[in-house]
């Protein structure tokens, strides 16, 4: 019956939790409404050819509707719009509202591709790897203009934004490949801005994710014994730049040159500092890591001791994330003088 | 297409001569090109906006099929993809600021308006002259805008992109505007006219329904426009010299601009159907030759939608990353537009009932507007339901419903004012069998265009799209041949009465025998409305009840 529905209806294929969801509601809403419309307009065609006109001067009763009549106009669409507005807001709160064993996977778009990461795993570029039967948040935000990551299948959206974060979830329950769209108009290539969701079977994906962990790891010749996340430095740069959002450092210091409550982080590794009791330092990692756990033991002259501690806030990989941000908003065409527009890509 | 002095008026019977040689009608009262580019005559100036709406709908209307014959193949058809945007981005600006907006209310409320209320002009003539040019000036800079550099953001301008792109922003942007201020003026003329011109008998609930409309949409100018008007100088001024209210990188929120955007943005959709609703009132009443069937509840239905419409803009942004709770809020506040909508629907089928239907070319088109704004409408309250308009945002499906509630109804309501008024306005007929013909395929036409939008959009095709998935493609064949069937249409159109304009039988007074206000006057209208003493209004407007067995009761 619903295969049949969703051809006539042209539906793609309902591949999720949320899917199923919504397809009965879209059969409800839409069968109700063309019932009720088909009323209105075969009542309206019965009366166009019941009182035509027969005289040309014709007069007419004044008819006015009842209380009841008009109460009846009201009422029975309203019961019916707020039917479905009721269970539409529930399957709206269901899949904005992740369950707390969802994976998570961090999606960024960029003028035109869709980027993915795991917390611990491997980075992509337009192809999503999840294990069916098994909710997945997305944890969505964008590096430049607003796009909205789009799976027909899944019947999910979300919009990306730069410097937010949003998230949404799936349950996929069929492996398969989905197609990834924009819906948001980004510029030139939007509708070239595709990607696909590969959904496994959950022991096939268990075993791909560890093979992409390992596959790292083996790259490195001094893997640790730890085994948690050892991020590859271009990895790193974007976790930093995440790390300084949502550990507030960006709430000081600014990324573009502009004056701020703290120095500005364009250009300031490897720069040389004047600081509040005289001296001189050269900006490198391990004077930023200080500055992190010890805010006041090097003070940038000009700047009152305001920064609070990060010790014992930030992880190792976290704190090295940070500074391999600061370090790389060091390239040569905006190290000099103010900067001239946003730090994320500037668009072509 | 100015009307010239050839249209002498044919609709005067010899009888009246005598009356028009003191008291000729306005379109030959002064024939110098001064006379119609200074004129202050209400009349005047809605025919001079008609010009320019429709020069304006022929613009938007070519780009249209630009774009559909694009999409007629999934890759590169007849142009690049940054033409492509450029192409959508001027079709939806032009529509919608220099089409939609105006074309009912600019063209027929400053017509018809104080003819409807036994007025000579309006409270502000030569602030409705401004309001023309102010339009004109704001439309050619815009125009200039995208034709010199042009725009490719869409014509929502959502930031940061607009923020950032190289195209030229500015003079679009500056020139929406100002276009923005003729809306504002305009909306106030008509208020107040509304309120300090109504002749002695006009009580409120004597006002014909097109005059409801009318004030319900210039509430909605009056009070929404300069919100655009700001953020437009904003995204203006970010784009220029980089201020940061909407960019992240600067503290600003671009989630911020959809707010204030849609705040002028969604109400705006009121301002182009209202209107629409307001002449399928009058048109349905006066061809099924019947009292419109609860007549208050349409009246205050007109301002509940352009008072809710005000609180329901968030629906546009249920996945820009807004609060469930607030998605929650706006989904129900849009739900109450859908009832207020079906008031309508139903007393305009109610006021058949009874009636003596006449079936000519106004009344095809109000069985064309019935269909899309029921169909239009429904699929709003299905984009209402928050959880579905999870997958169809910004898909073709949103594509599709607006175009049927907006466009259809308003097209619609377009035509239908123009077949209904064109005696009126011009003391001529047009074909009646062409104009049948024409609605025929303008319906048909539209239905072709749009049904296959929905599907395609169900089947998860995002807007403005330059190149498609090919699985996208059958819909979209059918959609760009429904187009075409449609500009056929309009070219019949364009054909009739452009020769009935200028060799159409003389229409007599009021040929429709109709009973509303506008038709006490002579047609055409001289050049202050009425000859002699203003005329009487004893009854309510589309009163046909035989004056011999009429029990009136007081009205409901």
């Amino acid at each position: 019956m619903s295969e049949l529905l969703n051809n006539i209806l042209f539906l793609p294929e309902a591949a999720s939790t949320f899917a199923e969801r919504v397809d009965a509601l879209h059969y409800f809403v839409v069968g109700t409404t063309m019932v009720m419309s088909a009323g209105v307009g075969l009542a309206a065609l019965f009366m166009f050819f019941r009182y035509r006109r027969r005289l040309p001067a014709q007069a007419t009763e004044y008819v006015v509707p009842t209380l009841k009549t008009e109460f009846l106009f009201v009422s029975v669409p309203l019961v019916f719009f707020l039917a479905w507005f009721g269970i539409g807001f529930r399957d709206f709160t269901w899949v904005t509202t992740p369950p707390k064993d969802a994976m998570d996977v961090y999606v960024m778009g960029k003028q035109w591709m869709w980027k993915f990461a795991y917390p611990e795993g491997p980075n992509g570029v337009n192809v999503l790897h999840v294990p069916a039967n098994r909710p997945v948040r997305l944890l969505i935000t964008s590096r430049d203009v607003l796009h909205s990551f789009y799976v027909p299948s899944f019947r999910i959206k979300q919009d990306a934004l730069p410097g937010r974060y949003t998230q949404i979830w799936f349950e996929a329950t069929k492996p398969g490949t989905y197609q990834v769209l924009c819906t948001e108009y980004c510029g030139l290539s939007h509708s070239k801005m595709l990607a696909e969701v590969v959904v496994l079977p959950a022991e096939e994906y268990d075993v791909w994710i560890k093979e992409q962990r390992r596959g790292r790891l083996q790259d490195r010749q001094d893997a640790l014994a730890d085994t948690s996340l050892v991020p590859p430095v271009a990895r790193m740069v974007e976790q930093g730049q995440v790390l300084a959002g949502t550990q507030g450092c960006l709430k000081c210091h600014s990324v573009d040159g502009s004056q701020h409550i703290g120095p500005t982080f364009l250009g300031m590794f490897d720069r040389l500092e004047r600081l509040d009791d005289g001296k001189d330092i050269r900006v490198d990692e391990a004077y930023i890591t200080q500055s992190m756990m010890d805010p006041g033991a090097h003070l940038v002259a000009g700047y009152q001791n305001v920064m609070p501690t990060y010790q014992g806030k930030l992880q190792g990989p976290e704190t090295a994330a940070i500074v391999e941000y600061i370090k790389s908003l060091r390239t040569a065409n905006i190290r000099e003088g103010a900067s001239e527009g946003p730090a994320y890509d500037a668009i072509q | 297409m100015t009307p010239s002095s050839s249209i002498a008026s044919p609709g005067a019977a010899p009888a009246h001569d005598e009356h028009h040689d003191h008291h000729p009608n306005y379109l030959v009262d002064g024939t110098t090109i001064k006379s119609w580019l200074l004129t202050v005559d209400h009349k005047r100036i809605g025919l001079m906006f008609l010009f320019w709406v429709l020069l304006f709908f022929l613009v938007g209307g070519i780009f249209a099929l630009l774009i559909r014959v694009e999409l007629l193949t999934p890759g590169p058809t007849i142009m690049d993809a940054m033409t492509y945007n450029r192409t959508f981005t001027l079709h939806g600006l032009v529509m919608i600021f220099l089409f939609m907006i105006p074309a009912i209310p600019a063209v027929f409320g400053n017509f018809m308006l104080p003819l409807m209320l036994g007025a000579k002009d309006v409270a502000f003539p030569r602030l409705n002259l401004l309001s023309l040019y102010i339009y004109l000036a704001g439309a050619m800079l815009a125009l200039w805008g995208m034709l010199n550099g042009g725009l490719d953001t869409g014509w929502t301008f959502y930031a940061p992109y607009s923020t950032h792109t190289t195209t030229t922003v500015a003079p679009v942007l500056f020139g929406a505007f100002i276009i923005g201020f003729s809306s504002i003026v305009t909306g106030i003329n008509f208020i107040v006219t509304t309120h300090t011109m109504r002749a002695p008998g006009i009580t409120w609930f004597k006002m014909p329904l097109f005059v409801w409309a009318i004030y319900a949409t210039s509430c909605i100018q009056v009070l929404a426009t300069p919100v655009i008007g700001l953020l437009l100088v904003l995204v203006t001024v970010e784009n220029l010299f980089g201020f940061g209210m909407f960019d992240p990188a600067r503290g600003g929120d671009p989630v911020l601009f959809q707010h204030l955007f849609w705040f002028y943005s969604h109400p705006a959709v009121y301002i182009m159907v209202l209107p629409a609703f307001g002449v399928m009132s009058e048109v349905v009443a006066a061809f099924s030759r019947k009292n419109i069937f609860g007549y208050r509840a349409v009246a205050y239905s007109s301002l509940g939608i352009a008072f809710v419409g005000f609180f329901a803009w968030g629906h546009h942004m249920f996945v820009s990353g807004q609060s469930t709770f607030v998605g929650g809020l706006f989904g129900v506040l849009t739900m109450l537009v859908g009832v207020f909508t079906a008031i309508k629907v139903f007393n305009w089928v109610g006021t058949v009932y009874k009636g003596a239907v006449d079936f000519k070319t106004p009344f095809a088109y109000f069985c064309g507007f019935l269909f899309f704004t029921v169909f239009g409408g429904m699929t709003g309250i299905a984009l209402g339901t928050v959880s579905l308009d999870v997958p169809w945002h910004d898909t073709y499906f949103v594509v599709a419903h607006f175009h049927f509630i907006m466009v259809g109804a308003t097209i619609m309501a377009f035509l239908a004012a123009l077949h209904y008024w064109f005696p009126k306005m011009f003391g001529r007929t047009y074909h009646e069998g062409w104009g049948l013909v024409s609605a025929a395929l303008i319906i048909l036409g539209f239905n072709a265009t749009f049904i296959p939008q929905f599907l395609v959009g169900n089947n998860g095709m995002p807007r403005r799209y330059y190149e498609y998935p090919e699985r996208f493609q059958a819909l979209n064949v059918a959609s760009t041949a429904g187009a075409s069937l449609l500009a056929f249409g309009f070219v019949i159109i364009a054909m009739y009465l452009t020769y009935a304009l200028l060799y159409g039988r003389a229409s007599g007074k009021n040929p429709w025998r109709s009973k509303g206000y506008e038709w006490l006057t002579e047609s055409p209208p001289p050049t202050h409305n009425f000859v002699g003493p203003q005329p009487t209004y004893p009854e309510e407007p589309h009163f046909y009840v035989d004056p011999k067995k009429a029990e009136v009761p007081d009205a409901v």
